[in-house]
């Protein structure tokens, strides 16, 4: 399990290493034909930022080599905000006053009927916050099997489950799992996430391992940008996703880099990444692992996404509504996240089509399930 | 620092293995091992009477300090890979087994369904299995499932000394290893195993390029050398070959 494996890996060496990185390091990494956790410690560090336009030519060029020049689209579905976390940066805080919705399947219908009017989306991402008790694996299990006929690939972002539970899933037509860790600090994980069974780490960070002794085709990382020190945090996400790839080596992997803004709520951030941090961090992942699928939410300005979507980004939503029900059922309830992104479907394939980017709306097949 | 290979609970100072084919003599193939310093020493059970203790050829090879490896070679399918395996510990009191299942005898290639049902069954009957395969990075993955110790995949066609012939697949092996890899058959020259080295194999098995050899025990020594040096340069961190700069565009103004 992979809590074992991060005792191995000191936060403050980590960090201080990111930080002794040199030029003749970035440029090391720039060139190398398999870049190691140092060459990617180096491509993410201070030194590296006078690198960025090498860093995006390289980053290109990598993922034009593996990817072509697509876009894989995919919406999310947020079927409901109850929670009995109490995250302190999340919308859907239980202690949060707002209107606690379940969806039930026939709005769960609704809702994928209406996602189709939007776009010819195949790729769903259902979304849920952490509350067992009224959303529990059966209740996913009927989300899914209401959502099949509608999509091709059927993926969750969900509480952790257990092994046998992701295997459930995977028979009512779950393609993929999508968790984000948050921080891999574990100290002050716990001031993040006090309470509810999210305040435990180490049932989070080893729900990767049970996504892959389930056989769960995709997995899907990420840290919460704003916590704790990014360049550490991504390292450890780095790290991680190399022992996965060890390990659980049949399944497909994606990264997202989802930070918070100071404007955004009532939590402020920690740390602030600007733009220009958010395009070298994609760099730096792309040059590091050209396999993997990274993945741009509608938190991201219509400008940026425009942008990096020739340079190293290869899935991204469009359209999308953060709150339970927000396509057809519910249209005003409180969103998770701030939506910076508000162009619809089509005004995005229009953009990316003009960035000389062809979208793809299906590439998985339900009959491979 | 401490840069020991461990190997089915065992550790390894030496990370050049040897074999003990085609020497001129027996007293040859001992100054050879000696000069190489290997800890692992692999040798064909075919050619070893093991009723009889006093073997010339085993006696030869039995030094304290190393590492016995009987392998299969003879055998052709897993069923008599198990049984050969099953002697072979008797005889040499040692659960470490090379599995070299090659049906066809002129190139010698190993059967990749064979191997893997031989190590699934004897995996299970706790023997520390190193298998000879060809350097196929599914094969290797499902071999770790199996519950190999290691994985040797082969750099050339055996005894053709042509060197990492397999590169671009080894490197994908020993990026998604979690077992340690030993490259085996076909590194002809010190150069070739220190390449195999600087790639991140974590051994490499040496017979025909040193057994052949004017001076075998000269040339032991001289793998022995390039397995060092190219271990510390897989340590140390290769420079990359650098690349000519491209035309710039800018791609990243839209950040400013």
């Amino acid at each position: 399990m992979f809590s074992q494996e991060l005792e191995k890996y000191s936060w403050d060496d980590t960090t201080a290493a990111i930080a002794a990185k040199t030029a003749a390091d970035v440029e090391r990494a720039l060139v190398t034909p398999r870049p190691s956790i140092d060459d990617f410690m180096a491509l993410i560090s201070p030194a590296a930022a006078p690198y960025l336009e090498a860093m995006a030519r390289r980053s290109r060029e990598l993922t034009r080599q593996r990817f072509g020049k697509t876009m894989s689209m995919y919406i999310p579905l947020y079927i409901t905000n109850s929670c009995t976390n109490s995250c302190v940066y999340c919308g859907f805080n239980r202690h949060n006053k707002m209107a606690r919705v379940v969806l039930t399947p026939a709005e769960i219908e609704n809702e994928c009927k209406a996602i189709r009017e939007l776009g010819p989306f195949e790729n769903l991402l259902l979304v849920t916050g952490e509350n067992p008790r009224v959303a529990g694996v059966d209740y996913l299990e009927e989300a899914l099997r209401v959502c099949r006929p509608y999509f091709n690939n059927l993926t969750i972002e969900v509480m952790p489950l257990k092994a046998e539970e992701y295997e459930r899933l995977t028979h009512s037509g779950l393609n993929g799992v999508v968790c984000f860790q948050e921080t891999y600090h574990r100290e002050n994980y716990k001031k993040y996430h006090p309470a509810g069974m999210k305040s435990n780490f180490e049932w989070r960070v080893d729900g990767f391992d049970r996504m892959g002794q389930a056989g769960v085709h995709k997995i899907g990382m990420g840290v919460l940008i704003g916590l704790e020190d990014w360049r550490t945090d991504v390292t450890m996400m780095a790290r991680h996703l190399l022992y996965l790839r060890k390990h659980y080596w049949r399944t497909r992997y994606s990264v997202n880099f989802p930070r918070m803004r100071p404007s955004e709520g009532h939590f402020q951030p920690n740390v602030v990444m600007t733009d220009r941090e958010l395009a070298q961090l994609t760099f730096a992942f792309r040059i590091f692992d050209r396999d993997i699928d990274i993945s741009f939410s509608t938190r991201e300005s219509p400008a940026f996404r425009n942008n990096i979507a020739t340079l190293g980004a290869t899935s991204m939503s469009a359209g999308s509504k953060t709150e339970p029900g927000g396509y057809h059922t519910y249209p005003q309830a409180l969103e998770q996240f701030a939506v910076s992104d508000e162009r619809t479907p089509h005004q995005v394939e229009a953009d990316l089509r003009q960035a000389g980017v062809e979208v793809v709306w299906k590439d998985w097949d339900k009959i491979f399930d | 620092m401490n840069d020991k290979l461990t190997i089915g609970g065992r550790e390894f100072n030496s990370r050049l293995f040897v074999g003990t084919g085609k020497f001129r003599s027996n007293t040859e193939m001992a100054s050879a091992i000696e000069a190489s310093g290997t800890e692992m020493v692999t040798l064909a059970m075919k050619r070893v009477d093991m009723a009889n203790p006093a073997d010339d050829m085993l006696a030869h090879v039995r030094r304290p300090g190393i590492q016995l490896l009987p392998n299969t070679s003879g055998v052709r399918n897993a069923k008599e890979a198990v049984l050969a395996a099953q002697l072979a510990r008797e005889a040499f009191g040692t659960d470490f087994i090379k599995l070299e299942i090659h049906p066809d005898p002129k190139y010698l290639l190993p059967d990749p369904i064979e191997t893997l049902k031989a190590t699934e069954e004897l995996a299970r009957m706790g023997f520390k299995v190193l298998p000879y395969i060809q350097a196929d990075p599914v094969l290797c993955k499902l071999l770790e499932e199996a519950g190999t110790a290691a994985v040797m995949p082969l750099a050339a066609p055996i005894g053709t000394n042509k060197g990492l012939v397999t590169r671009d697949l080894i490197e994908i092996i020993i990026e998604q290893s979690c077992v340690p890899v030993v490259v085996d058959a076909g590194l002809g020259a010190p150069s070739h195993a220190a390449e195999a080295m600087e790639l991140g194999a974590d051994a490499v098995l040496v017979n025909t390029a040193i057994a052949v050899a004017g001076n075998p025990a000269a040339m032991a020594q001289a793998f022995a050398k390039a397995v060092e040096a190219g271990r510390q340069a897989y340590l140390a961190g290769l420079g990359a070959v650098s690349r000519h700069a491209e035309a710039s565009s800018p791609l990243t103004s839209f950040l400013d």
